[in-house]
């Protein structure tokens, strides 16, 4: 599987890690699959739930990803990943995120250094568990995308 | 008709892509069992090696979260829906700021490893449980009823640090119930004692003794570095202090207390549950609630909840078992009955809440209507004045406002016993002319009393200062003290 992303997704996910910075940013991916291809329509920005912690953990709790899997089920869409910023920290899956993390979902993660977003990278969890292998990204640009505020 | 599961996008895989599942179960559990039978690859995902749900993997009944209901035992029937909600975490591997990063755990000697054989053979404690145990740092505030059975079984369990704060001196009427001291240390500030005994039950533990009363001005800087807070205090100032600094400083509070007959356990845990607030927003008013010393307390009844205070409390060093945040439990003696009840986190609680007024610590003893009572000057009289008096004027009416019970234990000759209760309605038997000392155990209630007959227009009335207590210690020395 491929990620799609449309070029101004992904500014906006840096965009949402840097507005957030030093704490950690979190959102949700909505999407729909398109034979091997996981294509991202809307993005889900959320609050991060943990306030004790906020620069080094991230939390969607189950009643903010319900309503928005509401809401993207709504305009016929579903959750495809999710996406969160490492802040000082590369792109990189740490053991927490591969310890709380579902399948199939894609992991987009954008590490922010000292307040600028480098590029995002995506993650996937293997089927054992034990491991998160890097997924492509695809930048295209499409005719239309739901706006993010970031 | 069957229940309706909904399957989350990243579980659709291993259910043939399926959205929504029909499967027939009577609760929760059977029902996950089944999905994760049925569908082999499911099953890593929902569940951890030691068997209990992930944590990030949220089961609704309906519109319910089952860990609100009967967890897995959470009945279902047909026409429900179970929906299966992931809540999504993760985050860098370091620790930024300004939280300890966790340092590795000690290593066991050959003499721990005896000594902690029934530990580690237990599966959920072992080698590494015991491990976090050694490198856990407990504080107990106060050595006292429910300080004694917690310091004696985590210092026998192989908690590394336990400190300890309290300024008192092991008094005789301890030790009805405050175990770790002994006759042998009557006398000696409970430190001392309590250093003594843990040494000689097990001479691993290091004891970091603060010789002083928890305040406003130390408690952060005391608690700050522990990892846990067992609060065995018995009085409502320090409790709202231990819990509010708790909160401030994301730390779990072990919550025990005692009346009679009668015991509460909880852990309040802001981060993940309600705190003492959420359950009791305001304090009752002062006087209201007698302590052990006036109201007395069984002896066996603290070594009960403080024992599950040190079973919670190495729970939550292991991350064995349920523990008991959001859960407040009551104990009854005479029945011999333990109930349950579940709180809930108060979105309005001013400390733990989405907005909370109180960011810092506050004057406990103003918060609880302490400090601000009447003075007293001149309504008081001791024991030796009041032998002077009463040998001199043989008229003085001496008035003992406590109870029968108590009067039986021990009394002064030629005091007349009206219960504190029953002095309202038996005013009727007293002569207004005559000079009258009130007096009870402590010199309290008496005060009590005293204000009760002064509104009733009685204008020559004091209290006997330090009550039957002092009147055994200076006046007549053949009274048992108690």
């Amino acid at each position: 599987m491929t990620l799609v992303l449309d070029p101004r997704q992904l500014t906006a996910i840096r965009h949402h890690g840097e507005a957030d910075y030093p704490a950690e940013a979190c959102g949700l991916i909505g999407g729909a699959v398109e034979g091997d291809r996981k294509v991202a329509l809307q993005l889900v920005p959320l609050a991060n739930q943990r306030t004790d912690s906020a620069r080094n953990r991230y939390l969607i709790d189950p009643m903010s990803f319900r309503r928005a899997q509401e809401r993207l089920d709504r305009d016929g869409l579903e959750v495809i990943g999710v996406y969160h910023s490492h802040p000082d920290h590369p792109p990189a899956p740490s053991a927490f995120d591969r310890e709380h993390a579902w399948p199939w979902l894609s992991y987009v993660i954008v590490g922010v250094g000292a307040g600028r977003a480098g590029d995002p990278k995506s993650w996937v969890l293997a089927d054992d568990r034990g491991t998160f292998a890097e997924e492509s990204i695809t930048i295209e640009e499409r005719k239309a995308v739901w706006q993010s505020p970031y | 008709m069957a229940v309706t599961v909904l399957i989350p996008t990243p579980l659709r895989s291993y259910v043939g892509g399926r959205d929504v599942l029909e499967l027939e179960a009577g609760n929760v559990g059977e029902l996950l069992e089944q999905l994760a039978g049925e569908h082999a690859g499911l099953k890593r995902h929902l569940f951890a090696e030691d068997g209990r749900l992930r944590s990030f993997v949220n089961v609704y009944v309906n519109d319910r979260d089952i860990r609100q209901l009967a967890q897995r035992d959470t009945p279902v029937k047909a026409g429900d829906t179970v929906s299966i909600i992931p809540s999504i975490a993760g985050g860098t591997a370091v620790h930024v700021g300004a939280q300890r990063a966790a340092p590795p755990l000690p290593k066991l000697s050959h003499e721990e490893i005896l000594r902690y054989s029934r530990h580690l053979i237990l599966p959920d404690v072992g080698v590494e449980g015991q491990k976090k145990l050694k490198a856990a740092r407990v504080l107990l505030v106060g050595a006292g009823g429910l300080g004694s059975p917690a310091a004696l079984y985590l210092a026998a369990a192989g908690v590394g640090t336990i400190g300890i704060v309290d300024f008192d001196v092991v008094d005789k009427t301890n030790l009805q119930r405050q175990v770790l001291h002994g006759t042998s240390t009557v006398g000696r500030p409970k430190l001392e004692s309590a250093n003594e005994r843990i040494h000689d039950l097990n001479p691993n533990v290091r004891v970091e003794p603060f010789a002083t009363r928890l305040t406003s001005q130390n408690a952060l800087d005391i608690i700050r570095d522990f990892d846990i807070v067992a609060d065995g205090t018995d009085n409502f100032p320090t409790r709202y202090l231990v819990n509010d600094a708790c909160v401030l400083l994301g730390k779990p509070n072990v919550y025990g207390s005692i009346f009679r007959f009668e015991g509460q356990a909880s852990v309040f845990y802001a981060k993940q549950g309600p705190c003492y607030r959420c359950l009791y927003s305001e304090p009752p008013p002062p006087g209201l609630v007698p302590s052990c010393a006036e109201g007395g307390v069984l002896g066996v009844l603290p070594g009960i909840i403080g024992s599950i205070q040190a079973m919670e409390t190495i729970k939550l060093i292991l991350g064995a078992g349920e523990p008991l945040i959001g859960r407040l439990v009551l104990f009854d003696a005479l029945k011999l009955q333990f109930r349950e009840l579940k709180l809930a986190k108060d979105p309005e609680c001013p400390v733990c809440g989405t907005h909370p007024t109180i960011t810092e610590l506050i004057d406990y003893e103003a918060f609880c209507g302490i400090g601000a009572e009447p003075s007293y000057d001149g309504a008081e009289i001791t024991a030796q004045d009041l032998k002077a008096e009463w040998d001199r004027s043989p008229d003085l009416l001496v008035i003992d406002v406590r109870e029968p019970h108590e009067y039986e234990i021990a009394n002064i000759d030629g005091a007349v016993l009206i219960p504190l209760a029953e002095l309202p309605t038996r005013l009727g038997e007293l002569d207004g002319h005559r000079e009258i000392v009130t007096h009870c155990h402590h010199g309290a209630r008496s005060l009590k009393a005293l204000e009760i007959l002064k509104a009733a227009g009685f204008s020559k009335v004091r209290s006997l200062r330090g009550g039957i207590d002092a009147w055994a210690v200076n006046v007549d020395p053949s009274l048992p003290r108690y």
